[in-house]
C-alpha cells in the first residue's frame, strides 16, 4: 500500500489527505456537532436561524447530473456553478427569499409545512486552513439522506453527497460554500422545496 | 373510440358549449392510452434545439410521448430523429443524454447504426443473416422533422401538414419567444434543461401555459416577497413591469393552440424593469428600442405564454423557454424545460437571466413549485369514483370572445377559459381520429361551433 507510506499522496478528490491524528478527530467531532445542529435547525423549521449559519458570500450549488460516456464524468457529468442552468446556483439573497417565501404561510408547496428529517453521515475533513491546530477555514465532505413527507401520502428521499466550506467567525462556524451532489438524473420529485 | 374503451363518445367527456370537461380525461388509463395512440403519434411535438447538436455527429436524447428518441446531426450535417430502440430486440441503443459519435452501438448484440439511423454493422452478418435487408432495419425514423428558428419538431404521421401550416396563426406568438430580444429573427440558444417527474396528468401543465391567468392567486407568496429583476430595489411581484400598460389578449387557435400575449399601447415606451442592475437596464432598453425600430407597429405585440398543441409550452419573456410535457402515466408527467437566451447576448445579461430562470422556474423555482403542488393534488383528488362523476367547470368567460380581430383565432380581451375550451375541443377531434382538415380547423370553425 504505497499510498499510505507517501504522506502527500493525492486522495481521490485530488487534495492531500490530512493525517488521522488527535487534532483531526477532535476537529471532525466539532464539525459533526456543527452539521448535526444545522440539520436540527432545518428539521425544526427554524429557517431564519439556519440563514444565520450562512456567510453573506455563501455559494449554494446543486448541479444537474447527466448520463455521460465512460471517461467523460469529470468533464461533463455535472453542470457547473456560474454557467448555465443547475438545480440551485444561489447566493444569500435568493436563499433568504426562499425562507421569506415559506414564512409567508401561502407558499403552497410548503403549506402545510413538510415533515423533513436531515441525516448526515460519512463526515470527513478534506482541507484545513491554515492548519489542523488552528482551523479557520475547512472543507468537509459528508453524505446526506433527507426524508420529506408532505401532507398525507407524499414522500421523497433525497440522497447524495455534500462538500461544504466552513469558515470560523466571531459567532463560530459558518457555511461559506455548499455543493450538493444529488444522486439523481431526472429529478424524481415534483419539487425541491427543502433545504439541503 | 375502440370497442373495449369505457368511453364510447368523446362528446360525453368534453362539452365546450356548456363548459364542462370530464375528470376522466385527467386520470383514466384507457383514455391515456388513446392519447398516446391518437394525439402523440400525429401531432407535431417539440423535440429539441439546434444549439444542442451544433456539430456533425452530435446527438441529444429526447422524447416523443412516452418514448425515447435520438435527435442526431449526421456526418453531412442533416438532422434526424429516430426511435431509441434497436430493431433486433429493442434495446435502447443510446443511454447517454448527449454527446458526439460516429455510430450507435447496441449494447445487447452489437448491431450498429450510423448517425443517420441506418443499420450498418451486424455481427456474423455473412453466416447468420444472409439476405438481411439493412435498409428495412434502420432505426425507426420520425415521419417528418422541421427546424424552425433553431427549435426542432417532429411527427410520426406522414400525412401531417408541414409544421408552419400546423402552427397556423399561433406562429407570430411563438416567434416572439424564439426571436432575439432586439427583434432579429431567431438566434436563441439553450442554456440548460430541467428534467423532472411530477405526479399530475400532463394536460394540467399544458393547460396552465395556455393562458390560465386566473391561477395568479396561487403565486401570492412570490408576489408578496418579490423575486423579479427589481426586487432587491424593493419591488414586489415576481417578474418585470414590461406589460404594465399593455392590453392583454387570450387567443384560441383552431389547431388547438392557445396563447396569452399582450399589445403595448400606441406610444409603446420602454418601461424601466431592471432597477437592480444598471447594465441590464441599459441592455434591455437598447433591445426594446432596437426592436421597435426594426419591427415598427409589429413591435407592439409581446408574447407572454402559450401552448402549441398538444404538449409544448413556451414562456416568451421571462423566464424564457420551451417546455415539453411528456406523458409518463395517466397521473405522472416528465417535465422538460429548455431555457433560452439570445446566443449573442452579453455575458452579464445571460448570467442574470439564468439566475432568474432558476429562482423562478421548475421544481426548484419559487414560482412554479406552487403550480406543481396544485397539479398534483388536483389530479389526486380527481381519481375518486364519486369525484369522477363530476366534471370540471370550464365556464369562465363563456361567450366573451370575438373572431373579428387582426390577430386571428378566437380572441378574448378578458381572462378566459375559452382557450382551454378550444384546446379540449381539438383534443376531442384527435381522439375521434379526425382527418387533418378538422384537426387544423379548416373552414375556420372550432368543432364545438360547427356542432351548433
Ligand atoms: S437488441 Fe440490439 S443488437 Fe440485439
Ligand atoms: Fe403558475
Amino acid at each position: 500500500m504505497a499510498a499510505v507510506l507517501e504522506t502527500n499522496a493525492p486522495s481521490p478528490t485530488g487534495s492531500a489527505e490530512l493525517p488521522r491524528n488527535d487534532a483531526y478527530y477532535r476537529l471532525r467531532a466539532d464539525i459533526e456537532e456543527f452539521l448535526y445542529a444545522e440539520a436540527e435547525l432545518l428539521d425544526e423549521r427554524r429557517f431564519r436561524d439556519w440563514l444565520n449559519l450562512l456567510t453573506d458570500d455563501i455559494s449554494y450549488f446543486m448541479p444537474i447530473r447527466r448520463n455521460v460516456k465512460f471517461g467523460q464524468h469529470g468533464e461533463r457529468e455535472n453542470t457547473r456553478t456560474g454557467i448555465g442552468i443547475s438545480w440551485f446556483d444561489e447566493d444569500k439573497w435568493t436563499l433568504t427569499k426562499r425562507v421569506d417565501q415559506i414564512l409567508t404561510g401561502v407558499h403552497f408547496a410548503e403549506e402545510p409545512l413538510s415533515r423533513v428529517c436531515h441525516m448526515v453521515s460519512n463526515v470527513q475533513i478534506k482541507k484545513v486552513l491554515p492548519s489542523l491546530g488552528d482551523p479557520r477555514e475547512i472543507e468537509t465532505r459528508c453524505c446526506f439522506m433527507i426524508y420529506q413527507n408532505r401532507v398525507e401520502y407524499e414522500t421523497y428521499m433525497f440522497v447524495g453527497k455534500r462538500t461544504d466550506v466552513l469558515r470560523m467567525t466571531d459567532d463560530g462556524w459558518k457555511i461559506a460554500r455548499r455543493e450538493i451532489i444529488l444522486d439523481q438524473n431526472v429529478l424524481l420529485a415534483k419539487n425541491l422545496s427543502v433545504f439541503f | 373510440m375502440p370497442p373495449n374503451s369505457r368511453f364510447d363518445d368523446p362528446d360525453k367527456l368534453v362539452d365546450t358549449d356548456r363548459g364542462f370537461v370530464s375528470r376522466e380525461i385527467f386520470v383514466d388509463p384507457d383514455l391515456y392510452k388513446e392519447e398516446l395512440e391518437k394525439v402523440f403519434t400525429r401531432a407535431w411535438l417539440f423535440i429539441g434545439h439546434e444549439s444542442l447538436i451544433p456539430k456533425p455527429g452530435d446527438f441529444y436524447t429526447t422524447r416523443m410521448g412516452e418514448e425515447s428518441v435520438i435527435l442526431c446531426r449526421d456526418k453531412q450535417g442533416i438532422v434526424h430523429a429516430f426511435l431509441n430502440s434497436c430493431r433486433h430486440r429493442g434495446m435502447k441503443v443510446c443511454r447517454y443524454e448527449s454527446g458526439n459519435t460516429s455510430l450507435f452501438t447496441c449494447p445487447y448484440h452489437s448491431w450498429t447504426y450510423t448517425t443517420d439511423g441506418k443499420l450498418q454493422g451486424v455481427p456474423h452478418f455473412r453466416t447468420l443473416y444472409e439476405g438481411l435487408d439493412r435498409e428495412a432495419n434502420s432505426l425507426v425514423s420520425v415521419a417528418k422533422l422541421a427546424i424552425y428558428k433553431g427549435t426542432i419538431w417532429a411527427t410520426w404521421d406522414k400525412d401531417a401538414p408541414d409544421f408552419i401550416t400546423y402552427l397556423g396563426d399561433a406562429k407570430i406568438h411563438l416567434d416572439q419567444a424564439l426571436d432575439c430580444r432586439d427583434g432579429r429573427s431567431g438566434g436563441s440558444e439553450v442554456v440548460g434543461v430541467h428534467k423532472w417527474i411530477f405526479p399530475a396528468n400532463w394536460k394540467f401543465a399544458a393547460e396552465n401555459f395556455l393562458g390560465d391567468t386566473y391561477h395568479n392567486p396561487s403565486h401570492r407568496s412570490v408576489d408578496l416577497i418579490g423575486i423579479g429583476p427589481s426586487a432587491a430595489a424593493g419591488k414586489k411581484g415576481r417578474r418585470d413591469d414590461e406589460l404594465e400598460k399593455a392590453q392583454h389578449v387570450w387567443i384560441s387557435f383552431p389547431e388547438g393552440h392557445g396563447v396569452h400575449s399582450a399589445i403595448q399601447p400606441e406610444e409603446n415606451e420602454y418601461i424601466e424593469s431592471f432597477l437592480d442592475n444598471p447594465v441590464l437596464e441599459q441592455y434591455f432598453r437598447h433591445c426594446f428600442e432596437e426592436r421597435k425600430r426594426r419591427l415598427g407597429e409589429q413591435a407592439r405585440l409581446l408574447p407572454f405564454v402559450g401552448t402549441i398543441f398538444p404538449n409544448t409550452s413556451y414562456h416568451g419573456r421571462q423566464p424564457r423557454g420551451l417546455c415539453a410535457w411528456h406523458p409518463h402515466s395517466p397521473t405522472s408527467t416528465e417535465g422538460w424545460r429548455f431555457f433560452l437566451v439570445d446566443a449573442d447576448a452579453p455575458q452579464e445579461a445571460k448570467d442574470y437571466l439564468r439566475r432568474y430562470y432558476m429562482r423562478y422556474s421548475g421544481p426548484a423555482g419559487m414560482t412554479e413549485q406552487d403550480d406543481m403542488e396544485n397539479w398534483l393534488y388536483a389530479t389526486a383528488a380527481s381519481m375518486g369514483t364519486v369525484a369522477r362523476r363530476y366534471p370540471f367547470n370550464y365556464q369562465q368567460s363563456l361567450g366573451a370572445w370575438t373572431k373579428d380581430h387582426a390577430l386571428g383565432g378566437t380572441v378574448s380581451l378578458q381572462i378566459t377559459e375559452e382557450i382551454a375550451r378550444g384546446y379540449y375541443a381539438r383534443w376531442k377531434s384527435y381522439l375521434r381520429g379526425a382527418a387533418w382538415d378538422e384537426l387544423l380547423g379548416v373552414g375556420g370553425n372550432l368543432p364545438q361551433r360547427a356542432a351548433e
